[in-house]
């Protein structure tokens, strides 16, 4: 294939910037898929991704236009997937900015294109749903002018929806956008920037030929897990896969080389052809790390089985999630888990208890903590229960992130507080435009975890958007709130929190406790307590009365019904302490949006 | 009697307002019922004609139904009153038609409380209902309720003095129940409290028993030789045919119980058929079961051997060996599911 006649682009959007309506206008407009077959949001074939109007994992699409043949390389649009954005962005030559033209431009869309310029391609931005009445497009175009130096007059104007303006968009591409380039006799070197996993075809890697050519039936070598595959099969998708017999330079496909696991293939790979093997791996390979971490549990202990098994398979298709086995005293066996965030540790339970049939109890999400003993030694740390007593905590350091928040300004004030509730330390206030701004702040990633992202969104109905990077390491006056049922501690219950807000959290949690917690024969006391100090305490009442009135003849049948189901009931709670505890309770107190 | 004036938003029995015209051909439906069955059974020890309210129909064809059905010499039979119903015409009418004990519909002796329940009979109506009763020689068993929007301590005290003062032969003291579907349950604000409750079932017990009246199941009391024979045939198990809509009846090891409505049931009965919607027969372990959890509301208690070592242990308190038989407290009155969730199937022994 002539590489002037190639283009691999990736669009870089906002969630609901329509980024996936534009993708399926593109697939209309082109002829490859017809307007017949036409399901909305054709690229999204995950359950998930087309209920939540989101991308997760990445797909590419091969679209014919004008003589050229333009690569689609479909990216994810949340910040806890930034790692998968990365990779695309790799594997192409300009991106499509596509700003809604009634919001302005939104910070993780910003930072993409940052690392966009940093990789050197070409944007060519453009503005959607010009023909909602709300659109303000003058006022978009001059924003992306300021914070990203393309001439608002250059910036492109669309929609999506009907399809106006996408045929500009498409010529745009290949005259702005430069074609690859890659040397067709080089040895063999090619980036895996996807994996997912076929139940039968095995792992499907999605690939970008950067040199050499990867021919069908070659024998290849992974650079960096050190193994070698046969491929099976190559090909494009158009958007069905269709097998060819080489991929050339500049060329975007994918490959199917008998791997059982998305962890043999991850994103970053380097694939070359040990018939003549290139010397270096392609540059920018790295690990995704859990940021975020909990316990997942079988609400019923006897799904414990089916939830390693369903996590084995998970893991084939998201390579990026850990778990391992750990136990709870009042949960029961389960799994602690590591996310790369929070949006990400949703979707893989929600997967888990939809395409598994799970129902799991969640605990609260926790960050990773190093704990420095009173001996010297270092802990890391990612479930308060593995805190060392804190008397022999010397001190304990958490990760931080920097967040950068971009906001109309009338929110300024009350995104402010909450970033300073959430013990940050501001960097930077700039305006974007007389309407806009962008708030930096440092942030502890614990604070973020728990609810932070909602917040913003509620204080501003909407308006506002987040991006983060890590940020290092810092020490902070942590403490470990314990909780404790009729005196004895409940570990699903513990907490790391500042020591600032070690008492509302305990607090908190006792009175939700009183509310969840059924009366038993005695007085339940329900305590929080750092190290041995009680801070919060709540009393459940002895139950009195729990007898039927009235039992004549037609009631007797009900009310044998009737103790059969608290018979049941009662089998199915946990006894901690003494004191029986409905798993409904641990899901409740467990929750976080109260 | 599946016929009232108004709707109590607490009921949740088969009972309609609006349906009086149905009356006529309903009583004459049980008649012909009654008549079916009495053939097949043995000498009647108790009728019990609940409501509904009884007391509002037509006497005659009333006690034409209990004249089709072969009532045992000094058999117990009761008919649910309303207070503004009973007059001396309707106790004699009913003396003569062989009812010996009427149970009314108390509730309150104080008016807000009556209210608040939605009774519509004033307070007055209760000794002149006694006293007519009385005239006719007719045992009285009088229902009261606790635990209603708005009573205190003191007017529940008032409403336990007023009817000892009455001096009946048994009193039923019940909780007030929220059952769902009813208005009530659709009125969290006036759901009873259950320390309330509690509270106010020991001051029962104190007043009833302190007054002669022998405690003989969870809601009620009696005075020596005035149980309610009728009530004790359901806790211990024993056989009972149901008449009417709605009704239950419990035969040969099977309960069962009839269609619902009053004109569905006249409908199967005219057409020659049984009015059964459903029945259902249990293992003889599941029996035995429910046989020790009716048994345990009972001043019966259950066999020793109904509650497992470790939750006798659990209970302490609740329970208190009498013999060969476990009871319950006063205090483990209040808590009898607590206690009957436990329970066992004693074994054929027991």
């Amino acid at each position: 294939m002539d590489l002037d006649r190639l283009r691999n682009i990736s669009i870089i959007a906002h969630i609901d910037h329509g980024k996936t309506t534009l993708s399926d206008r593109v697939l209309e407009l082109s002829g490859i898929v017809s307007a017949r077959d036409m399901r909305a949001q054709y690229l999204d074939s995950m359950d998930l991704e087309r209920e939540r109007g989101i991308t997760i994992k990445l797909q590419s699409v091969r679209i014919p236009w004008r003589d050229h043949v333009i690569n689609l390389i479909d990216t994810p649009g949340h910040v806890d997937f930034g790692y998968e954005v990365s990779r695309s962005l790799a594997a192409c030559e300009g991106v499509v900015l596509l700003v809604d033209a009634a919001q302005g431009i939104e910070a993780q869309t910003l930072a993409n294109c940052y690392l966009a310029l940093e990789n050197d391609l070409e944007i060519v931005a453009c503005m959607n749903k010009i023909d909602l009445p709300a659109a303000d497009p003058d006022r978009c175009a001059e924003e992306i002018e300021a914070v990203l130096g393309i001439p608002a007059e250059e910036v492109l104007r669309i929609s999506a929806k009907s399809g106006e303006g996408v045929g500009d968009l498409l010529d745009a591409v290949i005259d702005r956008i430069p074609p690859p380039t890659g040397d067709a006799d080089a040895p063999l070197r090619a980036l895996i920037f996807d994996s997912h996993f076929d139940q039968y075809r095995g792992v499907v890697s999605s690939v970008r030929v950067m040199d050499g050519t990867m021919r069908a039936g070659a024998k290849l070598r992974f650079m960096q897990a050190g193994a070698t595959h046969g491929a099976e099969e190559i090909g494009v998708r158009s958007p069905d896969p269709q097998p060819v017999d080489a991929l050339g330079p500049g060329e975007t496909g994918y490959l199917i080389a008998g791997i059982k696991d998305v962890g043999a293939a991850k994103s970053g790979e380097t694939v070359t052809d040990t018939a003549a093997p290139a010397d270096e791996p392609l540059a920018g390979y790295r690990d995704p790390k859990p940021m975020v971490f909990c316990g997942l549990y079988p609400i019923d202990g006897d799904e414990f089985p089916d939830l390693r098994e369903a996590l084995e398979k998970l893991r084939l298709n998201d390579s990026s999630f850990t778990y391992e086995p750990e136990s709870s005293g009042a949960l029961g066996f389960g799994f602690r888990c590591g996310f790369l965030g929070l949006l990400h540790m949703e979707i893989v339970r929600e997967r888990l208890e939809r395409e598994f049939d799970l129902s799991l109890i969640a605990t609260a999400p926790s960050v990773e903590y190093r704990v420095h003993t009173t001996k010297g030694t270092v802990v890391e740390i990612d479930n308060p229960s593995e805190m060392p007593p804190m008397s022999e905590v010397d001190s304990i350091e958490e990760p931080w992130l920097t967040v950068s928040i971009l906001t109309p300004t009338d929110y300024t004030g009350t995104l402010m507080e909450l970033c300073q509730n959430r013990r940050g330390e501001m960097v930077k206030l700039e305006y974007l435009s007389p309407e806009r701004v962008e708030l930096r702040y440092r942030v502890p990633l614990a604070e973020v975890v728990t609810d932070f992202f909602d917040q913003m969104k509620s204080r501003t109905q909407g308006y506002a958007s987040l991006d983060y990077e890590a940020d290092g390491y810092g020490v902070s006056a942590l403490v470990k709130v314990d909780v404790l049922l009729n005196s004895q501690p409940v570990d699903a219950f513990s907490m790391i929190v500042h020591r600032e807000k070690a008492e509302d959290y305990g607090r908190r949690m006792c009175e939700k406790l009183k509310e969840l917690i059924p009366r038993q024969l005695f007085d339940v006391p329900i305590q929080a307590a750092v190290g041995g100090r009680i801070i919060a305490r709540q009393t459940v009442k002895a139950k009195r009365k729990d007898v039927l009135s009235k039992c004549y003849g037609g009631d007797i049948t009900r009310k044998r019904k009737l103790l059969e189901r608290q018979k049941e009931g009662k089998k199915k709670m946990k006894s901690i302490g003494r004191v029986e505890v409905p798993q409904e309770a641990f899901v409740s107190a467990l929750r976080l949006d109260d | 009697m599946p016929f009232c004036r108004h709707r109590c938003d607490y009921c949740a029995f088969a009972t309609w307002t609006d349906r009086d015209h149905v009356a006529a051909r309903y009583l004459e439906a049980c008649r012909v019922h009654a008549a079916r069955l009495a053939p097949g059974l043995a000498p009647v020890t108790s009728v019990f004609v609940g409501g509904g309210t009884p007391s509002r129909v037509d006497p005659t064809p009333l006690l034409a139904v209990l004249a089709e059905l072969p009532v045992a010499e000094g058999a117990e039979v009761t008919v649910e009153c309303n207070p503004e119903d009973l007059d001396a015409g309707r106790a004699a009418a009913f003396a003569a038609g062989g009812v010996t004990r009427v149970s009314i519909g108390v509730q309150s002796f104080v008016a807000h409380v009556l209210d608040a329940l939605g009774r519509r009979h004033p307070v007055e109506a209760v000794g002149p209902a006694v006293a007519a009763a009385r005239g006719a020689g007719l045992d009285v068993n009088l229902d009261l309720i606790y635990g209603g929007t708005g009573e205190s301590r003191a007017d529940w005290a008032t409403t336990l003095d007023g009817a000892l003062a009455l001096e009946p032969d048994h009193v039923s003291a019940y909780g007030l129940t929220v059952e769902p579907g009813t208005p009530l349950a659709d009125d969290p604000s006036r759901h009873p409290d259950d320390d309330d409750q509690a509270d106010k079932y020991l001051d029962a017990s104190d007043r009833l028993e302190a007054a002669g009246y022998g405690w003989y199941e969870i809601s009620n009391w009696a005075r020596p030789g005035h149980r309610c024979r009728h009530n004790l045939l359901y806790w211990s198990m024993g056989d009972y045919v149901a008449l009417g809509c709605a009704a239950h009846g419990h035969r040969d090891g099977v309960r069962y119980w009839h269609v619902r409505t009053p004109e569905r049931y006249a409908d199967e009965v005219e057409a020659g058929r049984e009015p059964v919607a459903g029945s259902e027969r249990l293992e003889p372990g599941a029996r035995r079961l429910e046989a020790v959890q009716l048994s345990l509301r009972t001043e019966a208690g259950v066999p020793v051997a109904a509650l497992p070592p470790a939750d006798r242990a659990a209970l302490v308190g609740l329970v208190e060996v009498r013999g060969d038989r476990l009871v319950l407290t006063r205090g483990g009155r209040l808590l009898a599911n607590e206690v009957a969730t436990r329970l066992v199937d004693p074994g054929e022994a027991a």
